[in-house]
């Protein structure tokens, strides 16, 4: 852990500054979980920032870490067994890290909101959609349980559910899936968020379905300046919505970039093998590139840097020392805005 | 795979995400083997079994530990003489009875009897149960229908209730038929847990795959389902059988279970119950033991439940 | 909603006639002859016996018997017992408040202090409250119901002396306190276990998170979304346990001189008294099956996944 002051000082891409600084900024955070069989190091130093009306997607396999990274900003880890023994969650310049529970109950759901991965299981399955969408107003604004209701049907009819009026008093159960991911960027955007955090959005969801529903929470998002945090392990997804990326391996931030220029020009081995395992068309017959092994063992991080086991490029240095997050240039030594990797190598990778 | 990180490192050890990597080298772990591992670990479990095997060589050699006589009546031994409790291991380390028997002597005795009924009675409905229920589940439609309706019949009896009723039938009364007046109203439990348990294992792949390939009835039911089927069985009836123990102990208590010259437990409260006042020992030692064997099989179910749920870990 | 209702009804139907039939039969194979017993050691007459069977349908086959008696359980006669000659309807509505109100105190009991307990438990699962109410409900369901009726015997009559040993007076409910104390302890240790283990996994699950993340106070997360959810199981058991409820009130009643039902039916089986016991049993069947129905009904209103299935 003798890398996090480095790291921390790596200069993180700030579009928003002249207005005081970012919507929301992850600081060298930390999340560990205290399990019988040890601890399990989540998230190992990450930072990150989002602008009202701007995307970050954030990107990695099971494991990464892009997930509790998550839960730790809208506060809803398990804790314990989780931990977060450093780091700062600003919120419009706010450590959130530092508020009261009262006080990030009041940011939650009304400042901030989350979509979740499988609707099915996130929304309560014994109320009525219309109860759940309500109880945003209930609870936040002191609405009646009649004025909310006219609310939800409202809300309904934004995320173009049809029939809203007829399916309000309708249970979970009772819609199919893609629906049912509507409803839940309904109650997400309930109270027009500044910032909205999806979590695989659209996984659990049938491939025509997906790009509705991303279209849609592309459409909201423009249309209400929200920032948008979007985790996803699906490289296809994020070209379409995202401005810019952050790639995650074993808890880290690996390479960070505006969306476009990572498909052409990856800086990290790992992104670049991300890349190559897409199947493409215009690749037909040839055999299919995977990334060999496995994601690591979280209670058993590998020394140096955590890819190396796995990476084709890696040398002696990779086993020993901590790759921080280097500012990325052209060849001519010119910086590239917004770019970082932590690869030893990263200019062989970009430019080699 | 979804990210299911946060949930599964708070779940600990079967978390798929964060576990698996470099333990290719360990040996598989199976739902059993994992339990056991798990079980060797728990207090729980180590308490309740000790406890157990204990009562089962009390029950099966009560010999062992003393060499008095349980039937031996000496009224000159008074029941309201406070029991020597210094005495470890003698004839009046419990203090005597209403008739001057060695209390003692009396509880290691009377173990054989509910130990019998618990152990009898559990194998009777679990197989009994697990037959009906397995038959249910798997066929299904109108037989399941049928086979649900008389287990209800059955359900609808009070346990209690009915076996007053069966065991009011017989003029002669002994262990055995305790054991099948507590059988015959017992199996619906079980019954309706294996059914349950059935109809969720014969959704899995692999019993669809083993159709797919052919494989008969018989085997479908009794390598594919059964051994998947079976842990939440195995769970309720261990801890049935200290219900059982005590239904037993209840009924003698009413002078209706066991015959009065069968030394138990029950009958033992039975007839300490008249001088509970005067001299509170002669109840209190046989009941001790029958709360602690019931408690001994309540808390490995228990045990056991835990090790075989990973959801509640 | 209304299908699913008429169908529990039309379960219901043979599931009441199987289940008085298998007591009829169990109770008209008990041994000896009620008819010759009312003699005692005097002789006989032949007569009076023949005319005395026939009254009572008892020279009719077994099936016959139970049609007919079934056939007048309808129309709310359950006969005249044999042994004291008094009208078993009459007996019941005598003794059947007395249990009721003795499984209405057990029942409070079990609802308040088990959802309490299981609550505090399930919210605190792994710390000290946790563990304190596993030891107790596991000590309560250890200790047999009669013992634990001597227990409290022994300490709140003889040597608190808050109460009498046994009631004096079975319809002042204030005297059936302790003895629904007893008879519901068994019970709200399992309600105690099963909430907490309901409220504990239901804790983990997605929808819970989801309402942390909507902002909602603790209050509402725990009232509104867990409970709902976490109730379906514990209904289920309070349903199936009144018929336990019932047959624990043999022991209760008579360890504490209870004058109810199953005081009246522990008398009546010792004394062949068939026509009480029958009708005992068939009044505690419906109440059984009553309550099972209401428990279908209130799971579907709790689960709408159930009520549209």
């Amino acid at each position: 852990m003798t890398i996090i002051e480095e790291s921390a000082t790596v200069p993180a891409p700030r579009a928003g500054d002249d207005k005081g600084g970012p919507l929301l900024e992850v600081r060298d955070l930390h999340v560990e979980f205290h399990t019988r069989d040890g601890v399990a190091k989540a998230v190992n130093g990450v930072n990150y920032s989002v602008d009202a009306g701007e995307t970050l997607a954030v990107l990695g396999e099971s494991g990464s870490g892009k997930s509790v990274t998550a839960q730790a900003i809208m506060g809803i880890l398990d804790m314990p067994p989780g931990k977060i023994p450093q780091g700062e969650i600003l919120f419009r310049g706010q450590d959130m890290l530092k508020m009261s529970a009262e006080e990030r109950r009041a940011i939650r759901g009304r400042k901030i909101a989350m979509i979740f991965q499988d609707a099915l299981s996130a929304l309560n399955p014994v109320l009525s959609v219309g109860y759940q969408l309500g109880e945003m107003f209930r609870v936040h604004q002191g609405l009646s349980k009649k004025d909310a209701k006219v609310k939800a049907i409202e809300l309904m009819d934004r995320v173009k559910i049809p029939a809203a009026a007829a399916r309000v008093s309708d249970y979970p159960h009772q819609f199919s899936g893609g629906m049912r991911q509507r409803i839940m960027i309904a109650m997400a955007l309930a109270l027009e968020p500044d910032l909205i955090i999806a979590d695989e959005p659209t996984t659990a969801l049938d491939v025509t379905v997906q790009a509705q529903v991303m279209d849609l929470l592309a459409e909201l998002q423009r249309e209400f300046n929200m920032g948008l945090i979007l985790i996803t392990h699906d490289l296809g997804v994020v070209a379409d919505v995202a401005d810019k990326i952050a790639v995650m391996y074993a808890g880290r931030i690996v390479e960070q970039a505006p969306v476009h220029e990572i498909y052409k020009r990856p800086a990290h081995p790992y992104t670049k093998g991300l890349l190559e395992s897409i199947p493409r068309l215009d690749h037909k017959g040839q055999e299919l590139f995977a990334i060999k092994g496995l994601p690591p063992n979280l209670m058993k991080i590998p020394g140096g840097c955590a890819f190396n086991p796995r990476c084709t490029m890696a040398q002696d240095v990779c086993r020993t020392d901590i790759p921080v997050l280097h500012q990325v240039t052209e060849q001519d030594g010119t910086d590239l805005v917004g770019r970082g990797s932590a690869c030893h190598f990263w200019k062989e990778t970009i430019h080699g | 795979m979804p990210e299911t990180l946060n949930k599964a490192s708070a779940g600990a050890a079967e978390t798929p995400a964060v576990t698996p990597v470099p333990v290719a080298a360990e040996k598989p772990r199976s739902l059993w083997s994992d339990a056991w591992r798990d079980l060797r670990r728990n207090p729980v479990f180590v308490i309740s079994a000790v406890l157990i095997v204990f009562l089962l060589v009390v029950a099966a050699f009560p010999g062992l530990f003393t060499s008095v006589d349980p039937d031996h009546a000496d009224l000159g031994k008074h029941y309201l003489g406070v029991p020597s409790y210094s005495h470890f291991f003698q004839e009046d380390w419990f203090g005597y009875d209403v008739q001057g028997r060695s209390i003692f002597a009396r509880v290691l005795f009377g173990a054989r009897a509910s130990i019998i009924v618990g152990v009898c009675v559990t194998l009777f409905v679990t197989l009994l149960g697990g037959l009906v229920g397995m038959l249910a589940g798997y066929f299904g439609g109108w037989f399941d229908s049928l086979l649900s309706r008389i287990t209800d019949v059955f359900f609808g009896i009070p346990l209690l209730l009915g076996a007053i009723v069966v065991l009011n039938a017989f003029t002669h009364r002994t262990i055995w038929t305790v054991v099948l007046a507590l059988g015959i109203l017992g199996w619906t439990q079980l019954a309706r847990v294996m059914r349950g348990s059935v109809l969720t294992v014969k959704q899995a792949d692999y019993v669809q795959a083993a159709k797919a390939l052919g494989a008969g009835t018989g085997r479908i039911m009794f390598r594919h389902i059964l051994p998947n089927a079976i842990a939440p069985v195995i769970v309720v009836a261990t801890i049935a059988l200290g219900g059982y123990i005590a239904a037993e102990a209840t009924l003698s208590f009413l002078g209706i279970g066991l015959p009065p010259s069968t030394v138990s437990w029950g009958n033992d409260i039975s007839s300490g119950q008249t001088v509970i006042r005067t001299a509170p020992h002669v109840l209190f030692f046989p009941s001790a033991m029958l709360s602690l064997t019931v408690l001994a099989f309540i808390m490995l179910g228990d045990a056991v439940r835990d090790a075989l749920d990973p959801k509640l870990r | 909603m209304g299908r699913y209702v008429a169908r529990r009804l039309l379960q219901m139907i043979p599931v009441f006639i199987g289940t008085t039939l298998l007591i009829f039969l169990m109770v008209y194979s008990l041994p000896g002859d009620p008819v010759r017993a009312l003699w005692g050691d005097r002789p006989a007459d032949p007569q009076a016996m023949a005319r005395l069977r026939h009254e009572y349908w008892f020279d009719r086959p077994v099936l016959a018997q139970y049609w007919h008696y079934l056939s007048n359980v309808v129309t709310g006669d359950f006969g005249t017992s044999f042994v004291t000659g008094r009208k078993v309807i009459d007996v019941m509505a005598e003794t059947f408040p007395v249990t009721v109100r003795l499984a209405l105190v057990a029942f409070a009991v079990e609802v308040v202090v088990g959802l309490s307990l299981g609550l505090l438990a399930g919210l605190n699962r792994g710390k000290t409250w946790d563990k304190l109410v596993l030891v107790i409900t596991l000590l309560l369901i250890s200790i047999p119901i009669f013992v634990l009726g001597f227990i409290f015997q022994t300490i709140f009559a003889d040597q608190l002396g808050w109460v009498t040993p046994t009631v004096q007076n079975s319809d002042d409910i204030s005297q059936l306190i302790l003895p629904g104390v007893v008879l519901g302890s068994l019970s709200f240790a399992y309600i105690a276990r099963l909430s907490r283990t309901s409220l504990a996994e239901n804790l983990r699950a997605d929808y819970i998170r989801t309402a942390i993340a909507k902002g909602l106070p603790r209050r509402r997360v725990v009232g509104v979304h867990l409970m709902r959810n976490s109730l379906i199981p514990v209904v289920t058991f309070l349903g199936t346990d009144l018929g336990a409820l019932m047959g624990g009130a043999i022991v209760t009643e008579g360890i504490f001189n209870v004058h109810g039902i199953g005081n009246t039916l522990y008398r009546s089986i010792n004394q062949s008294d068939n026509a009480t016991v029958v009708g005992i049993v068939t009044i505690l069947v419906i109440v059984y099956l009553l309550s099972s129905l209401l428990v279908d009904l209130l799971y579907a209103a709790l689960d709408p996944r159930i009520r549209y299935a």
